[in-house]
């Protein structure tokens, strides 16, 4: 095990982004991943693992991450909601680690979603 | 799936959807090579009726479509190598599904990123349960426990993050290293 006294670094910075989001609560960021049966097997883990990793290396302290299960549609799995604050729901389709970049870059960030990634684009093939 | 780390992340999926408190991963790989892949649950647990039901792919507790695929899916993959996928469950008091495989045999499944699916049980699922990972092979043992993290970061700090999680996601890979090394892809 890393060391607990590494946690206890981690705890003290955590506790002062807490502090920020409660601030800001209306810049709230949702990303929902899709984690039943079906997205598990599409590879849902490795995109949720990405965002984790994106979320904390960009210091995005306004973004949680959070799971769902299977809505149906498990052709078009790995699939990812993103919430932003007064939008509509975006979701992405057939994501991989490699699309989380751009999706946290351009849409989390910049708030222009990434619209070649989303389902309305996947359903007009 | 792609891997034996996936198939527990699916059937762990299942304990938090059974309100368990505490779901128990246990993977040992013996001399033989033989791994048994062990999920232990205090959740809602299942009737006799509803235990039958669910090692077949058209049996599942939700009532939104008539397929469940977690449990056929490993059991599959399990018999394919020789081994086998046994559950018991008592309502009201828990589940313990035991997956038993061939290391040895061609048709057995790599173990997979252990810490990519502890983490996202975790990070998916911050409050509730608590999980608790043991790791065994000839070259080492491990174990790994939600609560005495949660006990070090104290009420205010969720498990979900992101530098918890990726903290988290290191020391186990580096944990896990020496005992699986090889197995992991």
């Amino acid at each position: 095990m890393k060391s607990m006294a590494e946690l206890e670094a981690i705890r003290q910075r955590t506790l002062q982004r807490i502090n920020l989001r409660r601030e800001d609560e209306d810049k709230n960021v949702r990303v929902v991943v899709g984690m039943a049966t079906c997205g598990i097997a599409a590879g849902a883990r490795p995109v949720m693992m990405k965002f984790m990793d994106e979320i904390n290396t960009r210091g995005l302290s306004q973004v949680t991450v959070s799971q769902t299960g299977c809505i149906g549609m498990c052709r078009l799995e790995p699939m990812v909601d993103v919430y932003m604050p007064g939008k509509e729901k975006v979701t992405y389709v057939h994501m991989t680690p490699e699309k989380v970049g751009r999706v946290v870059a351009e849409h989390i960030v910049n708030g222009r979603p990434v619209t070649e990634y989303t389902i309305g684009a996947a359903e007009d093939k | 799936m792609r891997d034996l780390s996936l198939h527990l992340l699916d059937l762990a999926e299942n304990s938090v959807r059974a309100k368990a408190s505490l779901v128990e991963i246990d993977v040992s790989v013996n001399e033989e090579k033989w791994i048994t892949m062990t999920l232990k649950d205090d959740g809602c647990g299942m009737d006799k009726e509803l235990l039958e039901r669910v090692m077949s792919p058209f049996g599942t507790t939700r009532t939104t479509r008539k397929v469940g695929l977690g449990i056929p899916l490993m059991a599959q993959n399990a018999r394919l190598t020789g081994g086998d996928v046994t559950l018991e469950s008592t309502p009201g008091v828990g589940t313990v599904l035991k997956a038993t495989l061939d290391g040895k045999s061609i048709d057995c499944l790599p173990m997979g990123d252990l810490a990519g699916t502890v983490v996202s049980l975790v990070t998916a699922n911050p409050d509730t349960p608590d999980f608790l990972l043991t790791c065994s092979s000839p070259k080492g043992s491990m174990s790994f426990d939600t609560r005495e993290i949660r006990q070090a970061l104290g009420d205010e700090v969720s498990l979900n993050e992101p530098e918890i999680s990726m903290w988290m996601l290191e020391s186990l890979r580096e944990e896990l290293q020496p005992i699986f090394g090889g197995m992991i892809l």
